[in-house]
């Protein structure tokens, strides 16, 4: 199933945010949005999950999802949105409530979400008992659970310390390895957009239009190897040249707000 | 390893100064004994002062006194005649104003049309004091139990939907968001999402209905009431019996508590997870 953005335009009320945003996210790709500071990063990921209507233009699908998916298109969301008075089984198994699924059905759903995420242990937990990282595993853990045919993340990783940052990284490389699952990676973290992304779609300053799309030149398999680490680098130095005068001036537009 | 040089290190011949501890206050923990110990000694006071003839029993009657109204209210009968009568009406005018409240608070809380209309009107009702309008209940309603029922039940209303639909508004967004990105349904958003999402403050704003709902049964039954701890204390105040008058005061205090107690072990019980 492709997950197609076709000519988004977006504003909030006098404010433009998107302009004529069109890209194509292929089944079992993984691609990532990067920006600066108010680009419509974020509004973007919300339309395309059909979380917001866009003022032109409109998120499409291609192709049928695949037969066992609940929920083809799933968010991972920054904030984790965690239902607090839950507990981290209750939070996993809470999509599949309203499903057709028997108990049953549900509970091996949720064991499996469990396991991959390495939350087993943790299924009678609370999340204000967790720490910030695990939190974020019960959100992915959520999303596996309804077997997604694309992840829609929305920084998932930015509200976290840069040691479970990394931690949760090796987690997405690995959940996303064998190509079963596509992801939309909004992100402001150039080096996650490089280690985890097929294709880059870079959107300018507000309103956000793409300026480039770049490819990555590697498996996410190759990423890992040390040779790898200059290339990367040098893919995060030119897409930094492409967003870093926009950056300054968003931040300073923010400033002035 | 680090590597101290001699001067890192203050000489012992140098005077040396502790840094002062700044950060003392703005911690009030309350001990677990204090409050009662603190009311011991103001009873032991009163009444070491009423014993003593410093103050006019008539004006101010002593504790043991009072407690002995009590046990005399007890074992005569009157004392439940009176509390069940004012129980029957703070009950059904408290669960009716409730369920009302909490019915109206979720619809101007979840509807655009139900929250244009409904705000506009507690907005202009609910400033009116409810004991207010006992006369035109009971003009409408009778001189039954009927309007000190409904007097009571309207106080208990207008706040439960205010604090109802506070904590509707109040339940995170992207909780909401998230249930909808799975496409839960608008019921089970409701019931899983906003009603454990809005419970702390509907729970918060049953203590507010209970103190209101005494506060009208108080009223209600002073103004037109044969039995209840209301009338019974206006009873006993015009006939300057001040040491039952105390002791319907002692027990509407208790009654208080109690349910306090209550609303405290659902708190704990129902919002565990906080």
């Amino acid at each position: 199933m492709d997950l197609i953005a076709s000519h988004i335009t977006h504003r909030f009320g006098d404010l433009a945010v998107l302009d004529d945003v069109s890209f194509t996210v292929g089944a079992g790709e993984v691609v990532a949005i990067v920006g600066p500071s108010g680009c419509g990063k974020s509004t973007l990921l919300s339309i395309l999950g059909g979380l917001l209507q866009p003022t032109s233009g409109a998120p499409e699908l291609r192709g049928a999802p695949p037969a066992d998916s609940l929920n083809p298109l799933t968010f991972v969301f920054q904030d984790f949105a965690l239902l607090p008075w839950a507990t981290v089984e209750e939070n996993v198994e809470f999509p599949l409530l309203h499903t057709q699924l028997s108990a049953a059905q549900r509970r091996a759903l949720v064991e499996d979400a469990l396991r991959r995420t390495g939350l087993t242990d943790f299924r009678q937990t609370y999340p204000k008992q967790l720490s910030g990282g695990m939190r974020q595993r019960v959100g992915i853990s959520r999303a596996l659970a309804v077997k997604p045919a694309i992840l829609l993340m929305d920084e998932p990783l930015s509200a976290l310390d840069s040691q479970t940052r990394e931690l949760l990284m090796e987690d997405f490389v690995r959940l996303l390895a064998d190509g079963g699952m596509g992801a939309v990676y909004v992100t402001h973290n150039l080096e996650e957009a490089a280690r985890l992304a097929d294709r880059i779609v870079v959107l300018s300053r507000r309103p956000g239009r793409i300026r480039e799309v770049v490819t990555v030149p590697m498996t996410r398999a190759e990423r890992g190897e040390a040779a790898a680490r200059e290339k990367l680098l040098a893919l995060q130095n030119q897409i930094w040249s492409l967003i870093r005068n926009e950056a300054i001036d968003a931040e300073r537009e923010v400033q002035h707000a | 390893m680090l590597d101290r040089s001699a001067s890192d290190v203050a000489s012992k011949d140098e005077a040396t100064r502790r840094v002062r501890f700044r950060g003392a206050g703005f911690v009030p923990a309350s001990s677990r004994f204090g409050g009662w110990i603190a009311l011991a000694l103001v009873i032991a006071i009163w009444q070491a002062a009423g014993s003593a003839g410093l103050v006019n029993a008539l004006f101010l009657p002593t504790p043991s006194a009072i407690a002995r109204a009590i046990y005399q209210l007890a074992i005569s009968g009157a004392l439940w005649q009176h509390l069940s009568a004012s129980l029957l009406r703070i009950g059904v005018g408290w669960v009716l104003g409730t369920v009302a409240g909490v019915a109206v608070g979720f619809a101007i809380g979840l509807s655009r049309l139900a929250r244009s209309v409904g705000i506009t009107f507690i907005s202009a009702l609910f400033p009116i004091p409810k004991i207010a309008l006992l006369p035109l209940l009971i003009l409408w309603l009778g001189i039954g139990e009927e309007p000190k029922i409904a007097t009571i039940a309207l106080g208990v209303f207008f706040s439960t939907a205010i604090s109802v639909y506070s904590g509707v508004d109040a339940v995170p967004r992207n909780l909401i968001r998230m249930a909808q990105s799975f496409n839960v349904p608008f019921a089970t958003i409701v019931r899983k999402v906003i009603w454990p999402g809005a419970l702390p403050a509907i729970l918060a704003g049953f203590r507010i209905t209970a103190s209101v709902a005494l506060l009208l049964v108080v009223s209600a039954e002073m103004i037109g009431a044969q039995y209840g701890i209301g009338a019974f204390v206006l009873q006993a105040g015009n006939l300057m019996q001040t040491d039952q008058l105390l002791a319907g005061v002692v027990i509407l205090s208790v009654f208080g508590l109690a349910v306090g107690k209550v609303i405290g072990w659902l708190e704990t019980r129902l919002l565990h997870w906080r």
